[in-house]
């Protein structure tokens, strides 16, 4: 039993992160940009949350940092998709690698330093409880990140904006000729997206170890991309998602302990990444992941003006 | 006076060789003026990083030794670049190339000579476009995404090098450190004598002229070019489009394979955990910065590897973390996407 409450709890924590920027990009892709820079993004938002904790002793304080410093790395990538209207695959892969350089140069001030945790959002006696923990000792962010999967669901679904944004990545051309400004909207997306992601690399820095490493993030970023695709562009299904996922990394932890040690680590370690990839090729095969995307992913706006 | 964009009737060719160009120039005063802002002599570390690899002689060896892999994986990755083909596992085919050839280098055991060095070289080709031909059956078969496939694998291919070096090929007398044994001397690639330059560095002078008569000089390069550029109008000419995704694949892989099997042969002559330096990611750089043309992606490799040697130069010169060259380099990229746009487009008066 407290083997399965300690399982399920490393699950949670695994998830969080890969939800968080998945869904962050699954605005930004319903908006018909793809940005394959969330793994960049992740990291400058790990060590922007890292620093702005160190400096303010206030945690909260640095998950705000990280949303903005996530939002501000990705308004790189929005001028020149949006404005220059630069291949979105190359600059996504830009975004990336300024990402990985940017957080490991700001990082080396911080590399061995500590920061203040969190404290526990419900009071002790259920954060503490070796049963009821299970739903109540979780960081604030893991209950952030499931507020907003419903968030965003209801966002996309059920607001006027929500629908404005779909509709300019289902047909940008026609979102543009009744009025609404597509770049903006992308632009907003983006940021967003940015926001979600620089959110979830802090979960890193600031929960999970919590200090700062070079590439912490270890390939999450891609991970949320993938589940994004997995998820057919549907946060219901995302969020399903992120936790297959987040089961499959936790398995890397608990082989050794579930007896299953006759399989080198380095299996486990693969399984993810690995299964991602089966994933993508069981849910694109069946056709549904093309029908479901959004139909200007990936392609320049360029209005015949 | 307002500025607009105009669309020019042909792509410019000189923006197209003027941009890259200015991208790197623009890229060193933006890091003049960010360094000094932030305290650091920043004429000193641009200088170190771009220039001073380039004019002390006795760096050369090491710009060619790190400009090689770069040239040989970003000539594979161009071709299908051009073809709209986005293999970003580079990095694992890479991997996967290195670790065939050591494979096939442990078998023959303390024998070597050209012919085993010349077998172990292909298997690396072989492993290493084996590697890339699951991203492409995957996208061509069940139509996935081949940036996501191919990245995953480079995660995995990691994890079967630590797995290798760590457990079935660690060196027994390697005091248990996670390391292949080191080649021996009859396995390694010739190099020039007193210097650390092998010959992997003449395959990386030689292979853009050949990619430069696939591109330009055959039907294959044709095709690449008209299913990259106009995927209809490669339909109704015949050209098959799964089969061009398969070919700039299998040849990005095995040019990757090729520069892992070289790397361990002519450079490193082990495998260790450290042997996977991001060759795979930098030659995207290297690839876009070449503008996907074969003699612009050597040229560009060097650019590349200039500032890869400038960075661990600038690191004990001006105490600057060596982590900025990569900075540099993605900011290089960013700029050369942002001046595509200059290519097809004109700035005019605004009438």
């Amino acid at each position: 039993m407290d083997f399965m409450i300690a399982a399920i709890i490393t699950i949670v924590g695994l998830t969080t992160p890969i939800l968080l920027a998945g869904l962050g990009e699954l605005v930004v892709e319903k908006s018909g940009v793809l940005n394959l820079g969330v793994e960049g993004l992740m990291l400058v938002g790990a060590i922007s949350g890292f620093a702005v904790t160190v400096f303010t002793f206030n945690p909260w304080a640095g998950v705000v940092g990280a949303a903005v410093g996530g939002a501000l790395a990705s308004l790189i990538f929005a001028v020149l998709v949006l404005q220059l209207n630069s291949n979105q695959v190359a600059t996504g892969l830009a975004l990336t690698i300024f990402g990985t350089g940017l957080s490991s140069l700001i990082g080396v001030n911080f590399t061995g330093r500590i920061v203040a945790p969190f404290g526990s959002v419900f009071p002790d006696v259920l954060a503490k409880d070796p049963f009821w923990k299970l739903f109540f000792g979780y960081s604030p962010i893991v209950y952030f990140a499931i507020l907003m999967v419903f968030v965003v669901g209801w966002f996309l679904k059920k607001t006027r904006a929500g629908l404005i944004l779909r509709a300019v990545g289902e047909n940008d051309l026609s979102a543009h000729s009744i009025g609404y400004s597509v770049i903006k909207v992308r632009y907003m997306a983006i940021a967003f997206g940015g926001a979600m992601a620089g959110i979830g690399g802090a979960y890193f820095s600031l929960v999970i170890t919590p200090m700062w490493a070079e590439k912490m993030t270890a390939g999450r970023g891609w991970i949320a991309l993938a589940l994004v695709v997995f998820a057919g562009w549907r946060t219901g299904r995302l969020l399903a998602g992120a936790y297959f996922f987040g089961i499959l990394m936790a398995l890397e932890l608990y082989a050794k302990a579930a007896g299953f040690s006759f399989l080198p680590s380095q299996f486990w370690a693969a399984m993810p990444y690995a299964m991602t990839v089966v994933a993508l090729a069981i849910i694109s095969s069946r056709g549904t992941a093309g029908a479901s995307a959004p139909a200007c992913l990936g392609k320049p706006f360029t209005p015949s003006t | 006076m307002r500025y607009k964009l105009e669309k020019r009737r042909e792509p410019s060719t000189t923006m197209l060789v003027v941009t890259p160009v200015a991208s790197v120039i623009v890229t060193m005063l933006i890091g003049i003026l960010a360094f000094d802002a932030l305290g650091v002599d920043g004429w000193a570390a641009v200088r170190d990083i771009f220039l001073t690899p380039l004019l002390a002689s006795h760096k050369w060896q090491d710009v060619a030794v790190k400009a090689a892999p770069l040239v040989i994986i970003a000539l594979g990755l161009s071709l299908g670049n051009r073809a709209q083909v986005w293999n970003i596992g580079a990095e694992g085919q890479y991997i996967i190339g290195a670790l065939c050839a050591a494979g096939v280098g442990l078998a023959f055991g303390q024998a070597g000579g050209f012919f085993v060095i010349l077998l172990m070289i292909a298997a690396g080709v072989i492993g290493g476009a084996l590697w890339a031909l699951i991203p492409a059956v995957l996208r061509t078969r069940f139509s996935v995404n081949e940036v996501l496939s191919s990245l995953m694998l480079t995660y995995v291919s990691l994890q079967v090098l630590g797995y290798l070096v760590g457990g079935p090929w660690k060196d027994p007398n390697g005091r248990n450190f996670p390391a292949t044994a080191p080649l021996p001397e009859s396995q390694m690639l010739p190099s020039l004598e007193g210097s650390t330059m092998h010959l992997g560095i003449i395959v990386a002078l030689i292979l853009p002229f050949a990619f430069w008569l696939l591109m330009s000089r055959s039907t294959f390069g044709y095709q690449v070019r008209v299913v990259g550029s106009s995927p209809n109008a490669a339909r109704h000419g015949g050209f098959d489009a799964k089969q061009t995704i398969w070919a700039t694949m299998l040849i990005g892989g095995a040019m990757a394979g090729l520069a892992g099997s070289l790397e361990l042969t002519g450079a490193l002559h082990k495998i260790d955990l450290g042997f996977p330096s991001g060759y795979g990611f930098t030659a995207i750089i290297v690839a876009f910065l070449g503008r996907l043309n074969p003699f612009g992606c050597l040229l560009a490799g060097i650019v590349l590897a200039v500032t890869s040697v400038g960075g661990q130069l600038a690191k004990t010169t001006v105490h600057i973390p060596d982590s900025t060259a990569g900075i540099f380099q993605a900011m290089m990229l960013f700029l050369i996407l942002a001046s595509d746009i200059l290519i097809r487009y004109r700035i005019a008066k605004r009438a």
